[in-house]
């Protein structure tokens, strides 16, 4: 065996010379981290730059929470998969390209989305957990697991140039409830999908929260704990504002959630408007038996050259409203954009604009790809 | 006198695209009312998304929650930075 100090191979000493240097690391400090396990929940955008730091920094154990297969529109920010990988799964690609930085990581996969009634399980025997999700319910989820776990979450979210930083669901410090107590109503606030994201920016955030979770893991420096960062990628800005833990959160301060609830069908429920929600199923079983459809695709037209459903017609979101002479009433209007969300809000002015007979397509073309048509691209 | 306000990118959309305006007022009231006096329609957004009761858009004086400062009479001072913070969910 070849020689080396307490927990640590000559290899992993020359592996991690330059952290040994530091006096704020040290020999105990790279042990430490060894020893340290931390779940990355996500292995996209922000679950990328994570895993890889972490593995490269020699956490010992890394966690994988993702359920997703390789697309070739995440290639552009989600640097732990490449184009070999694509269609395959995400924690396959994941791994392989972990151990190949470091192969002294060990891996824990969770092939499965976070739920309610497995957050808990999953979480706990955690050092620290890394919310690299990309929806509110399961933002809200790890949040709430965190506190009840009592395992520290380094926080991470972006949309297009913009991106925030935490840590929450510390002993003393905030959580994310305290700075926003109940998720918005679906269709409030876009997501990357539909607003965009710069592929560059959860390189950004996702080393910040890689940093946040080493200096927790090794005691050092002053994590964001009650701040938090935001980064504007644009004006290259960067700036901290105060989050005060509130007495009155449900979950850190009152403590009144005292169990994890799926929040999914919360979200899922339309903001507002008297519309209906059409299944791509039920869509294709009406083009099917003919009905007379005026099916309106939202979205921008550089989607709508990717793929579209045939029939439609082409009415930007931000064009509709000065566009509805364009739109009948004498039909059923199926609203439909990438995923649902733009077209919710498409179909709610079309309700509040004296539209009787409007529906939207839950899921949008991309649930249309998946179960009618795969030669519609998914992007 | 003059404050800044910066709004994100989910907001800045229902504000001619603009992320910061520079405006006047002596509270934080009179300063976001300057804006949405232009703007209806991000008025319309951010009463619905400050609303106490499912609040995912907190505003900032400086870098304290106005929250727990006194909502929007909190008195403003030149060169004071209003930060309006969105939910975002993306990773």
């Amino acid at each position: 065996m070849t020689a080396g100090i307490g927990t640590l191979s000559q290899a992993e000493l020359v592996r991690y010379s330059r952290h040994v240097i530091l006096p704020e690391v040290g020999l105990a400090g790279q042990e430490r981290l060894k020893a340290s396990r931390v779940l990355v929940v996500g292995c996209g955008g922000l679950g990328s730059p994570v895993a890889l730091y972490l593995a490269a920094a020699g956490v010992g154990t890394l966690g994988l929470v993702d359920f997703d297969t390789v697309d070739a529109s995440n290639l552009q920010r989600q640097i732990l998969h490449g184009t070999s990988g694509v269609g395959g799964s995400k924690l396959d690609s994941a791994e392989a390209r972990l151990l190949n930085l470091n192969p002294y990581t060990r891996i824990e996969r969770y092939d499965t989305r976070l739920t309610a009634s497995n957050a808990l399980e999953i979480i706990e025997g955690y050092d620290v957990v890394v919310d690299g999700t990309d929806n509110f319910p399961t933002r809200y989820l790890v949040n709430d697991a965190c506190v009840l776990a009592g395992v520290p979450n380094a926080y991470g979210s972006i949309f297009r140039f913009e991106g925030q930083a935490s840590v929450f669901a510390t002993a003393d410090g905030p959580c994310y409830r305290c700075l926003f107590r109940d998720p918005p109503p679906a269709g409030a606030v876009p997501n990357c999908a539909e607003g965009g994201v710069l592929g560059v920016l959860p390189g950004l955030v996702g080393t910040i929260q890689a940093t946040e979770a080493i200096k927790l893991l090794l005691g050092i420096g002053k994590p964001l704990i009650g701040e938090l960062l935001l980064v504007n990628a644009l004006d290259m800005d960067f700036k901290r504002l105060r989050i005060r833990k509130d007495p009155g959160c449900p979950a850190c301060g009152t403590r009144e959630i005292k169990e994890l609830v799926d929040i999914e069908q919360v979200c899922e429920v339309p903001v507002a408007g008297a519309y209906g929600e059409l299944t791509v199923g039920a869509l294709a079983d009406r083009r099917a038996a003919r009905h007379e459809l005026f099916i309106l695709d939202v979205r921008e037209p550089h989607e709508w050259a990717i793929g579209r459903i045939d029939g439609a017609e082409l009415i930007p979101l931000g064009e509709l409203h000065r566009s509805l002479d364009r739109v009948p009433h004498d039909r059923d209007v199926v609203v439909y954009c990438k995923g649902g969300t733009r077209s919710a809000q498409a179909a709610d002015l079309l309700a509040k604009s004296g539209y009787t007979r409007v529906y939207n397509v839950a899921g949008g073309i991309l649930a249309w790809s998946a179960e009618i048509d795969p030669t519609i691209p998914r992007y | 006198m003059a404050v800044t306000v910066s709004l994100p990118a989910v907001l800045a959309r229902h504000a001619g695209g603009v992320r910061t305006h520079t405006v006047g007022g002596t509270t934080l009231g009179d300063a976001l009312a300057s804006i949405t006096r232009d703007y209806p329609d991000l008025g319309r957004r951010l009463s619905e998304a400050t609303n106490p009761s499912n609040a995912f858009v907190a505003i900032y004086v400086n870098d304290e929650d106005a929250r727990f400062l006194g909502g929007l009479t909190t008195p403003i001072r030149d060169g004071d930075e209003i930060s309006v913070v969105s939910a975002i969910a993306g990773g």
